[in-house]
């Protein structure tokens, strides 16, 4: 099914600079009930956003001064559990590119499925985005995938590595199923003499 | 000398159907499973592009996740949970999928259930939407978690796309120690390897510590492999397996079977095969563990401190030390042995089968509960729990003040009414200590189901070896 097509982003980011953040903090298992993929944005990181009684918390996503469409975030970022709930709440929150120095596996491969880049630079350049932010939050981060590249306002840059054909389902916009519905003929036969 | 293999490559050659340059390979998956929250989105998938399951007799589903643990034969009154599982029933209908929904005898939790009906084989290609598919391993197979977009690749054709994982291999040598249980063994390698430490491996299992494990126990160590990043974990399949699956339900019977066991026992790693990492641990030194943070790497022996911020073996996670532990409610550097706890939960696809359920039976019966304490024993299957009916194990629990419930992954992520209340501590024989896991606020301490019965006990937590 078509999704948007990735090519460049350039945008201010959300930093979030904790580690091993769980896909149980990016979306509670209560909000799991749903039984279509949109509307996730709303509970994202619900329980450090708000408090039990629906009161908001002192939390970043919360706070107006960072907002944009690239979430930064601590190493062994959506390791727990596989639900791809994660990544549609990060997506339809508003991200498009989750940096972090370091991706759980499952959620990685949820993230590419979804149309959301995880781009994984090295943990300094995780600290000088941090950084930059830090100093001035409307600091724009340029994510380009032809490139492969992260850019930051000061011209320092660093590259990031995409499997070629998630990168050409990315930017064109289609998945994995197309793929595979493509070879039902050789499944049906690996069934046959297997 | 021919290639050398590992167990996991073979397996993984077996089950390609399409390898190609650039590409990840597309993998021929023989047994999916179901439930009720990761699949409803990947049947609207099919149905938006106008496919049909591809193999349905491979796929079963069961509804587990947020089933509720007491009245199951009345509708399910949360209207949410009510309508994921009424989504899933017609889903199943429409797409002529088998499903063990709530009140049939083989509804359970999905990773416990394969196993005891004999869906779950050695040399197959396992995957469900859940990570902990990592536990079906144990019988010597490639079993894995995915995402929903992946559940929909595998009922659209039968395969998933994956780029090959390297692997590990973990031995465990040497006896254990009394009132160890496989529970302690995998605590202790997550508290070495840390909750990232196997990221992008598949992790094999072996030595004489893990041989000697029965295939509940096995299962256990195989079931939070998951919990350091790895994608799923394997063990051999030997006597032991065999002899677990002889006669199950859906297992291959009579000369079918012996037939297939004469294959299985081709199921091993060649002696030189090359594994990316081996790592080795010494089964003397593993004590019953315990967790006191907010991720399963955060584990000890419940004999010791727990670390100050500057015994951390990376400073990098300071902040989250801290704020682990201010979540916990503990002091750095203080006992965790003898700390009150105001829950039981003795349940989940980590623990939660027969062998479990005996196990705790055995250590209380004839004794009380502690009065500050609220015990769930919730099984892990229909068939768990009827079987616990018939062993008379829940006339102890009842003797003993514990609350035997239905089937469901219950109090593990408290997606059903089974929360525990903010701010209170439980001990739970299940697999994620996650902030709110059990519950907005919830605290949970991560142990054996020897260490959970113990505490029950006392009501605190408790060194298991002062009672065995
Ligand atoms: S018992 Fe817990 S870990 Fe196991 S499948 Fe259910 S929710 Fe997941």
């Amino acid at each position: 099914m078509s999704k948007e097509k990735f090519i460049t982003l350039k945008s201010t980011a959300v930093p979030l600079s904790i580690e091993n953040i769980d896909t149980d903090q990016i979306i509670p298992a209560r909000f799991l009930k749903a039984t279509t993929r949109e509307g996730f944005g709303e509970n994202l990181f619900r329980d450090w956003r708000y408090n039990s009684d629906d009161t908001p918390k002192d939390f970043i996503l919360n706070n107006g001064t960072y907002t944009g469409k690239i979430l930064v975030a601590g190493k062994n970022f959506g390791c727990g559990s596989s639900r791809e709930h994660a990544a549609w709440s990060i997506y339809d929150y508003g991200f498009r590119v989750v940096i972090s120095s370091f991706f759980a596996d499952i959620f990685k491969n949820n993230a590419l499925n979804n149309a959301l880049l995880p781009v994984q630079v090295s943990d300094e350049f995780l600290k000088k985005i941090f950084a930059a932010i830090e100093k001035n939050p409307a600091t724009p981060i340029t994510v380009d995938l032809s490139q492969q590249k992260v850019v930051l306002e000061d011209g320092s840059s660093e590259s990031f590595d995409i499997n070629a054909y998630k990168k050409t389902c990315l930017t064109n916009g289609y998945d994995d199923i197309d793929y595979l519905l493509s070879l039902r003929d050789e499944i049906r036969h690996f069934e046959l003499v297997h | 000398m021919p290639q050398q293999k590992t167990l996991f490559d073979k397996i993984w050659d077996a089950h390609v159907v399409k390898s190609s340059e650039g590409h990840p390979d597309a993998l021929y998956i023989d047994r999916h499973f179901i439930h009720e929250v990761t699949s409803p989105q990947a049947f609207d998938g099919l149905r938006k592009r106008g496919v049909k399951v591809f193999n349905p007799a491979r796929t079963t589903a069961t509804a587990d996740h947020n089933v509720p643990t007491k009245d199951q034969h009345l509708p399910i009154k949360e209207a949410l949970s009510r309508h994921q599982v009424e989504t899933l029933r017609k889903n199943c209908a429409e797409f002529g999928v088998e499903l063990y929904d709530l009140g049939h005898p083989y509804q359970g939790i999905v990773h416990i259930i394969g196993p005891e009906l004999g869906l779950t084989l050695p040399g197959m290609t396992i995957v469900c939407g859940d990570s902990h598919t990592s536990t079906h391993g144990a019988f010597g197979n490639i079993a894995f978690g995915i995402g929903t977009s992946e559940v929909e690749q595998v009922l659209a054709t039968q395969c998933v796309l994956q780029y090959r994982p390297k692997t590990m291999k973990i031995e465990v040598n040497g006896t254990l120690s009394k009132g160890v249980l496989a529970k302690d063994i995998i605590l202790y390698i997550i508290s070495k390897l840390s909750a990232s430490g196997a990221t992008g491996y598949f992790v094999e299992y072996a030595g004489d510590a893990i041989r000697n494990l029965s295939m509940e126990a096995r299962m256990t160590i195989c079931n939070m492999s998951i919990e350091m990043g790895a994608r799923g974990g394997l063990i051999a399949p030997d006597e032991t397996t065999f002899n677990y699956i002889k006669g199950r339900k859906f297992a291959p019977q009579g000369e079918t079977f012996d037939r297939l066991v004469e294959q299985w026992r081709q199921l091993k790693s060649d002696d030189n095969a090359a594994y990316d990492l081996v790592l080795t641990f010494d089964a003397a030194d593993i004590a019953p563990m315990i967790t006191y943070g907010t991720n399963p790497g955060m584990g000890i022996k419940v004999t010791d401190r727990i670390p100050t911020v500057n015994e951390l073996k990376d400073l990098s996670e300071q902040t989250s030390f801290s704020k682990s532990l201010e979540y916990m409610g503990l002091e750095p550097g203080s006992a965790i042995l003898g700390k009150a706890v105001d829950y039981v939960f003795i349940g989940s696809c980590t623990n939660a089968r027969i062998e479990d359920l005996r196990l705790v039976a055995n250590m209380v019966q004839g004794k009380k509960k502690a009065d500050n304490v609220e015990v769930w024993v919730v099984p892990g299957s229909k068939q768990v729990e009827n079987q616990a009916r018939e062993e008379g194990l829940d006339k102890i629990f009842e003797a003993a003040g514990f609350q035997l419930r239905q089937p469901g992954c219950s109090a593990c992520l408290g997606m059903n009414e089974d929360k525990i209340p903010a701010g209170k501590y439980c001990i739970s024989t299940s697999n994620r200590n996650f902030e709110g896991r059990q519950g907005p606020k919830s605290r949970t301490f991560l142990a054996s189901p020897l260490s959970a019965a113990a505490a029950a006990i006392t009501g605190k937590v408790t060194d298991v070896r002062s009672l065995v």
